[in-house]
């Protein structure tokens, strides 16, 4: 279960979790749009609103939600890059940012593989040097055994032992991808999150990857947080999916239960709107996402929803339990067959 | 793959392509003759600089009042001076003081530069925007000026010129390093550094430091000319280096009294000046644009 | 392709573009009916929008050969550079994969949808505007009248890429190329793009060449698919046909790297394209093919069609010398 309502118990978290967040909040102060020259007004724009939710150790959960729909605020909540304003954001039931204060153990522990690969490797280091760093930074083998380990890692993901003498500039888009995972695994971490990694690239290279880390993800035990837009990525790679929209968790479960049959109607419009093969284009959303700056009053999707009702207008649904691994955030889930 | 229009970058097996350092480094001289005439040049002046007393025919500070102004001969290859002096021997020990003014006073503009640029780029806030209003207060004088000014409250002399040229380029150096600086502390790779919980002061010395110091040593290489120049105006105005020095400007400037009938005079450093700025120039940009691994995109 | 008939809008013959002296686009042919869409797919390096941007004669630093026959005007790569402006925006556009980029940030949406109309259809500045107001209606932007002065980078994605079709459409011309229209969008947002393009080039019953990566939206928005690998058509013909009845051997192999929701199985093709100065000189795909034979490398296979019927060959058609 990655999801649950814990309002109600402050019971012993599950020892079996890694992340924990709780009714996490993340407000950030703006400019006021069309403010004069020499105000210093600001507004917040709420970036997270009430994010629930449980990372268990060993699964592998795909976030989903369009752009504006908080993802990366919440990514960097995840790696403690950025303290929430609200809320509390546990790793290992501590706080995150307690983590990271306190050692190098958190940063070994957690590694990242962002979508723009090639700007995550500094330019003047050649491969080798690039996978070498968090293997002496972390003391992972000792300095002989330094070049041996990089060559092992350049392998697991498929690139040939020569690649350690290139500077990533004379890489293609894929092989920097595996360049940036060879980083990542160097620390030999527990939890991996990925941004968009395998977004951008064309689908052979892709499936490659995509096959690489379902491997890595199995045969290393790795907790996977794997950041798409992809329904198709994260039905393939991910066994748990939590679908954001306007910085909420709206639906959250098993990804083949929630995407065969979604509960909440912008679960179901995203499922919809992903490409399949010879089905009639679906019937779109209207309008576009409202401004986190000013929310709509009771639920945040009420205004594109096509099962909207009277009160979802007055009522700010939060993400509550539904069936035994499921939740979702809305006053009237769409029926279960 | 050349084709740009679609997104993303095509694939390319590692091993199918030439590994880059190999195809560039066996014909970098080839591709670029005028970048090899312009190193064998630089070397040149370095080389006759190193050897002016085995090179030079005379010595350049001995006056012969037998040979004034005699035109270039085969004696004399580039002629004499209003002193007798044998031009050819000046230019030679010239290029003596022109590089070693040159080179020193870049070092003191660069290691200057790189320290304040360094501390405003990463300070940020008021010690960031101090020193920026600072550098740009230098800035808006030009660097002959600058040294001018310094030359005023150091006095004349070799070592003199060296400090005041130096202290002049601080503020060009410190303005490039500086945004150099700040490009590279947004870049992702520096947030992934963090991401790992690597110290700040390594982040700076590993990933920032690296960025900054190659830009840098391209802006050396080229300013070196620079330097040389406002050496040689300071000479040439007769505040720099003083007489008998075989400096470049002093000579150009001792000639213009007779340009009419001794062009050589002025025209021998003149040429000497603008041949060695020319090559320094052209070889600077040339190590900018071939061993620079950003800019070199190989696939 | 067998019935240059002359009701083709558009037919392509042999079109190769080198670029130095690599061939990034090798004897292309293909041909599209009045009204209808077509898909070009292909992975990177497959020359998908070097055929949109070579029919636009937009393409620099390249040498092109082949033709590009629009209907009533004749060669569109030989015509005369006056002749072409006259024809860009009135007779074919063209829509951008990055609105954001492609409109001039420094001028109002209204304004740049006026000048075209303006351009086009030789009209007044307030007929233009009143024009350009139905346009913004008609491609679905909301308060249209309050967005005419609104600049491009006050616009979400998605409302720029609506603009861009406004502009687009605003010379209601018979053929429309749709670069990758929707790739830099959210997909509910995508969704809507894709079916206000249809809508539209239907509605005044142009045709339609989308250049797209997606397998999967192709088939849902497209009569017709053109699968490309390495500047070479590999197979084309009605989308059912070739993403079902497919016979190229790459067809398949991209067909199977498609995620659709629920699948848990996926092979990774091996290898990567070659490089163009490895290219070889036959079927560019014989290098990672499973069932290239001798022949393959060295010999270019022609377009064919894919099968016989009674009635004669069927508009579905492949270069392979061992198809499926």
């Amino acid at each position: 279960m990655i999801a649950q309502t814990l309002s109600e118990t402050k019971a012993p978290l599950s020892e079996q979790s890694i992340f924990e967040l709780i009714e996490v909040e993340q407000v950030f102060e703006v400019p006021k749009p069309g403010r004069s020259l020499f105000s210093r007004e600001t507004v917040g724009l709420r970036a997270l609103d009430g994010v629930r939710l449980n990372i268990r150790k060993g699964t592998s959960l795909a976030v989903v939600g369009e752009s504006g729909s908080g993802k990366s605020t919440l990514l960097r909540v995840l790696l403690g890059l950025d303290k929430p304003t609200g809320g509390r954001a546990l790793y290992h039931s501590k706080p995150i940012l307690e983590g990271r204060a306190s050692g190098i153990d958190f940063a070994r522990d957690v590694a990242m593989v962002y979508q723009d690969a090639r700007g995550s490797l500094d330019p003047r280091m050649t491969i080798g040097a690039l996978i070498a760093e968090p293997l002496r930074h972390f003391n992972i083998v000792p300095p002989q055994d330094e070049a041996a380990r990089v060559s092992q890692l350049l392998d697991r993901v498929g690139l040939p032992a020569d690649a350690a003498d290139r500077y990533p500039s004379g890489l293609s888009g894929g092989q920097v991808r595996r360049v940036a995972i060879a980083r990542a695994l160097a620390s030999e971490p527990s939890v991996l999150v990925a941004d968009e990694a395998v977004s951008g690239l064309d689908v052979s290279t892709q499936a490659q990857l995509l096959i690489l880390l379902q491997s890595l993800q199995r045969d290393m035990g790795l907790t996977l947080i794997f950041i798409t837009h992809d329904l198709g990525v994260a039905s393939f790679l991910c066994a748990e999916i939590a679908i954001m929209y306007l910085g909420r968790i709206v639906e959250t479960g098993p990804t083949d239960a929630v995407l065969g049959a979604p509960s909440h109607p912008y679960s179901a419009a995203l499922r919809a709107a992903a490409p399949q093969f010879f089905e009639p284009l679906s019937e779109p959303l209207s309008g576009e996402i409202p401004s986190p700056l000013n929310l709509p009053a009771g639920c945040r999707f009420s205004t594109r929803c096509p099962k909207m009702q009277d009160d979802c207008r007055l009522k700010d649904p939060q993400l509550g339990k539904l069936g035994p691994q499921r939740a979702v955030a809305c006053l009237h889930p769409l029926e279960q067959q | 793959m050349t084709v740009q229009i679609t997104k993303g970058v095509a694939a390319v097996p590692i091993a199918a392509t030439p590994s880059p350092s190999a195809k560039s480094r066996r014909s970098v001289f080839i591709r670029r003759p005028f970048f090899t005439a312009s190193l064998l040049i630089a070397a040149a002046y370095v080389l006759a600089a190193i050897f002016a007393p085995y090179v030079a025919p005379f010595d350049p500070v001995k006056q012969d009042f037998n040979v004034m102004m005699k035109a270039p001969s085969v004696v004399h290859w580039l002629g004499t001076d209003s002193y007798g002096q044998d031009i050819l021997s000046r230019v030679i020990y010239g290029a003596r003081y022109a590089l070693i003014i040159g080179i020193f006073s870049v070092m003191i503009g660069a290691v200057g530069g790189l320290i304040i640029g360094l501390a405003a780029g990463l300070s940020g806030g008021w010690a960031e925007w101090g020193l920026m209003r600072l550098i740009d207060a230098i800035l808006a004088l030009p660097s002959l000026i600058l040294a001018v000014a310094f030359i005023a409250i150091l006095g004349q002399g070799v070592d003199k010129v060296v400090i005041a040229v130096g202290l002049s380029m601080i503020g060009p150096f410190a303005r490039t390093v500086r945004s150099d600086v700040m490009q590279v502390r947004v870049q992702l790779f520096i947030e992934a550094a963090q991401l790992m919980s690597i110290s700040y002061l390594r982040v700076v010395l590993r990933h920032v430091l690296p960025n900054v110091i190659f830009p840098l040593a391209v802006q050396v290489t080229i300013r070196v000319s620079e330097a040389i120049l406002v050496s040689s105006s300071l000479s040439f105005l007769g505040i720099g280096v003083t007489p008998p020095t075989p400096d470049w400007g002093l000579m150009i400037a001792e000639g213009r009294d007779f340009v009419s009938f001794a062009p050589w005079m002025s025209a021998m450093p003149g040429f000497a000046l603008a041949l060695l700025l020319i090559a320094l120039s052209i070889v600077g940009d040339g190590v900018r644009e071939e061993f620079d691994p950003k800019l070199r995109r190989d696939s | 392709m067998k019935n240059m008939a002359e009701n083709h809008v558009l037919s392509i013959k042999d079109l190769t573009v080198f670029r130095g002296a690599a061939k990034i686009l090798d004897r292309v042919t293909l041909a599209l009916g009045q009204g209808e869409t077509l898909a070009l797919v292909g992975e990177s390096g497959a020359g998908k929008s070097t055929i949109a941007t070579a029919i636009m004669r937009l393409l620099e630093n390249a040498r092109v050969t082949g033709s590009a026959t629009l209907a009533g005007e004749g060669d569109l790569l030989t015509l005369s550079e006056r002749k072409m402006v006259k024809l860009r925006g009135r007779r074919l556009s063209m829509i951008f994969q990055d609105a954001g980029t492609a409109l001039n940030p420094s001028y109002t949406v209204g304004r740049q949808l006026g000048t075209s109309l303006q351009r086009i259809h030789e009209l007044s500045k307030a007929d233009a505007r009143k024009q350009a107001i139905e346009l913004f209606t008609s491609v679905g932007i909301n308060d249209p009248e309050g967005r005419m002065s609104a600049f491009p980078h006050q616009l979400s994605g998605g409302m720029q890429q609506r603009v861009m079709v406004a502009i687009a459409l605003a010379g209601s011309p018979d053929l429309l190329l749709a670069d990758e229209p929707t790739s830099a969008l959210d997909v509910t947002i995508q969704a809507q793009i894709v079916r206000l393009i249809l809508q539209l080039t239907r509605e005044r019953g142009a045709s339609c060449v989308f250049v797209l990566h997606d397998l999967a939206l192709a088939s849902q928005a497209c009569d017709r698919i053109v699968v490309l690998y390495a500047g070479q058509v590999v197979e084309s013909g009605p989308a059912r046909d070739v993403l079902e009845r497919h016979r190229h051997p790459y067809t398949k192999q991209l067909k199977s790297c498609v995620l659709e929701i629920g699948a848990k199985d996926l092979v990774a093709p091996e290898g990567t394209v070659p490089s163009h100065d490895q290219m070889p000189n036959g079927c560019r795909f014989s290098t990672r093919c499973p069932r290239a034979v001798a022949r393959c490398a060295g010999e270019a296979p022609p377009l064919v069609p894919a099968r016989q019927t009674a009635t004669g060959p069927l508009d579905h058609h492949i270069a392979c010398w061992n198809p499926e």
